[in-house]
């Protein structure tokens, strides 16, 4: 049946950035128009902005990125076992305390290897 | 309710493929129709409420009692001026904000307001939920990135960690849920946690999953990025990070749908943890003691109870942000990390003992209620100490044979 399917997910995904366009454009058709000198430049508290705005940023962003991948992964394999777990019983439990046992000695890793220190 | 819809839309003979597209069209109204009514209501009562904390009165100029104020304001970024600057990447700095407000508004599409007003019943609603809400990222660091400005970047790259490190907390929290219910079916949820007639303390946030609930809501307040985790926002330091250089009706699509997401996660919460549509008491107020089987009547009772419960999550939230501090980025970063994380990963396992537990003694379906739950519970979390106690004293014996060669090395060496 269309009405129970993804199909209308996609529908409305697509209706959504339709949406949101139009208002843009609609906004961009109504209004004011009187760009001048200082509209144009970067806000930076009033000072005058100097250098590249594309600054480099601390590779602690990546690490946390790393960790969110591993332990996002890690979740999506919990919900299949969540679903499955009343015909799984004891073993589940046991395969899944080895699972999680693995993955907090990484976070314990990273912690102890200070990737976790924000600075 | 739309089975009645498509049947009509059947009726009148139209090719299949068209009434598909009718049917998503239509459904995108009503949940953008309801989408922006609650955002314009929740932005006036922000600012009553704030302002009641502060003993200001509020906006009340506009329409009785302010209630306008919130379109009036939306009238005018609609005709303020869309500055560009030369230097930014166009079609991100455009691109940006659509991203971000796309998902949001595709959410409510999964929600069960009632139990017929329901735009989709999927059997994975949970999963697809949280798979939309992660969307959102793409678009912060697409701002960030796109507007040629430092303090954007910093906000946009610091909102990404922060969105990406609450994540997981909240999506651990909810597996509990799912774990409890065994399904991920978002009415189903509120089905089990009704099965148990006890109102109230058969809901999930009381009998089975406390420690869920109090990891999902405060994670779902750092991921909808208000105070005190709105660090991405900071006005004191970053000049309201990735929305910096953000004017006219694209600084609205992100006002919008950071509204609307605060608006979906307290859906959700409420969906998870208290009950969804029922009431406090158990079933519904109009069947249990009126005796009224009016099933239009009890879908309205059904909208009015988990209106009334997510408007106090988010009267909450507005509390919360009138009253602490903002946190560090260094505290915000390790609350995740260093404490939700081991605390949720703890939390699951002894949902699965407890689950276990139900298992052994017959319970197929968990019929929680103010006491069925204790025992279970006490000893669901002793099994678990007692693993983890094990864990530590021989991991701590290891662990202190290493310290003393170590120092019995420092010694020599010294």
């Amino acid at each position: 049946m269309y009405t129970q399917g993804f199909g209308v997910l996609f529908i409305l995904f697509i209706c959504s950035i339709l949406f949101a366009v139009s208002t843009v454009i609609a906004a961009w058709v109504v209004s004011a128009k009187a760009p001048n000198e200082l509209k144009q430049t970067t806000y930076e508290s009033g000072m005058v902005p100097f250098g590249e705005a594309h600054i480099k940023f601390d590779v602690k962003f990546y690490l946390y990125s790393l960790l969110f991948i591993l332990f996002d992964i890690e979740a999506i394999f919990l919900f299949p076992w969540a679903m499955a777990y009343d015909k799984l019983g004891l073993l589940g439990l046991v395969e899944m305390f080895i699972f999680i046992a693995i993955l907090f000695i990484g976070l314990v890793y990273a912690w102890r290897r200070k990737a976790l220190e924000w600075q | 309710m739309h089975d009645l819809i498509y049947r009509l839309l059947m009726n009148l003979g139209l090719p299949v493929e068209l009434i598909f597209f009718i049917w998503a069209g239509l459904m995108f109204v009503v949940i953008s129709l309801v989408g922006q009514v609650a955002v314009v209501f929740m932005v006036l009562m922000e600012r009553k409420v704030l302002a009641w904390i502060t003993q200001r009165k509020g906006p009340n100029r506009v329409g009785p009692w302010g209630l306008l104020q919130t379109v009036a304001d939306g009238v005018k970024l609609l005709f303020k001026e869309d500055i560009m600057i030369p230097g930014q990447d166009k079609f991100l700095f455009t691109a940006a904000p659509i991203l971000f407000f796309a998902p949001t508004f595709v959410i409510y599409a999964l929600l069960p307001f009632t139990d017929k007003l329901l735009g989709l019943n999927l059997p994975i609603g949970l999963l697809l939920i949280f798979a939309l809400s992660s969307l959102s990222v793409v678009g912060i660091v697409l701002a960030g990135w796109g507007s040629n400005n430092k303090y954007s970047l910093i906000g946009g790259m610091r909102s990404a960690a922060q969105a990406i490190s609450y994540e997981i907390p909240l999506v651990l929290s909810a597996l509990g849920v799912a774990l409890a219910a065994g399904t991920l079916n978002l009415k189903t949820i509120i089905e089990s946690q009704n099965a148990g007639q006890y109102g109230i303390f058969s809901w999930y946030w009381l009998s089975i999953l406390p420690l869920s609930f109090v990891i999902f809501w405060s994670s779902s307040i750092a991921e909808v990025n208000r105070s005190p985790f709105d660090l991405p926002e900071a006005e004191s330091e970053l000049v309201s990070g990735y929305n910096t250089e953000y004017t006219g009706m694209k600084f609205a699509l992100f006002f919008l749908a950071e509204y609307a997401s605060l608006f979906g996660m307290s859906v959700l919460m409420v969906i998870l943890f208290f009950g969804g549509y029922y009431s406090p008491f158990g079933g519904l107020l109009l069947q249990k003691w009126f005796h009224i089987n009016d099933p239009i009547l009890l879908e309205f009772e059904m909208a009015t109870w988990l209106i009334i419960k997510t408007y106090i999550f988010i009267a909450l939230a507005m509390l919360i942000r009138g009253t602490l501090p903002r946190l560090k980025p260094d505290q915000l970063m390790g609350f995740s990390w260093k404490f939700l994380i081991p605390l949720s990963l703890v939390n699951i396992l002894s949902i699965a003992i407890l689950k276990l537990t139900w298992i052994g003694t017959g319970l197929k379906t968990i019929q929680a209620g103010p006491f069925t739950f204790v025992v279970p519970y006490i000893v669901a979390y002793g099994v678990l100490a007692i693993v983890l106690f094990l864990i530590l004293v021989i991991f701590g014996n290891i662990f202190k044979r290493k310290v003393i060669s170590r120092i019995q090395l420092q010694q020599r060496t010294v």
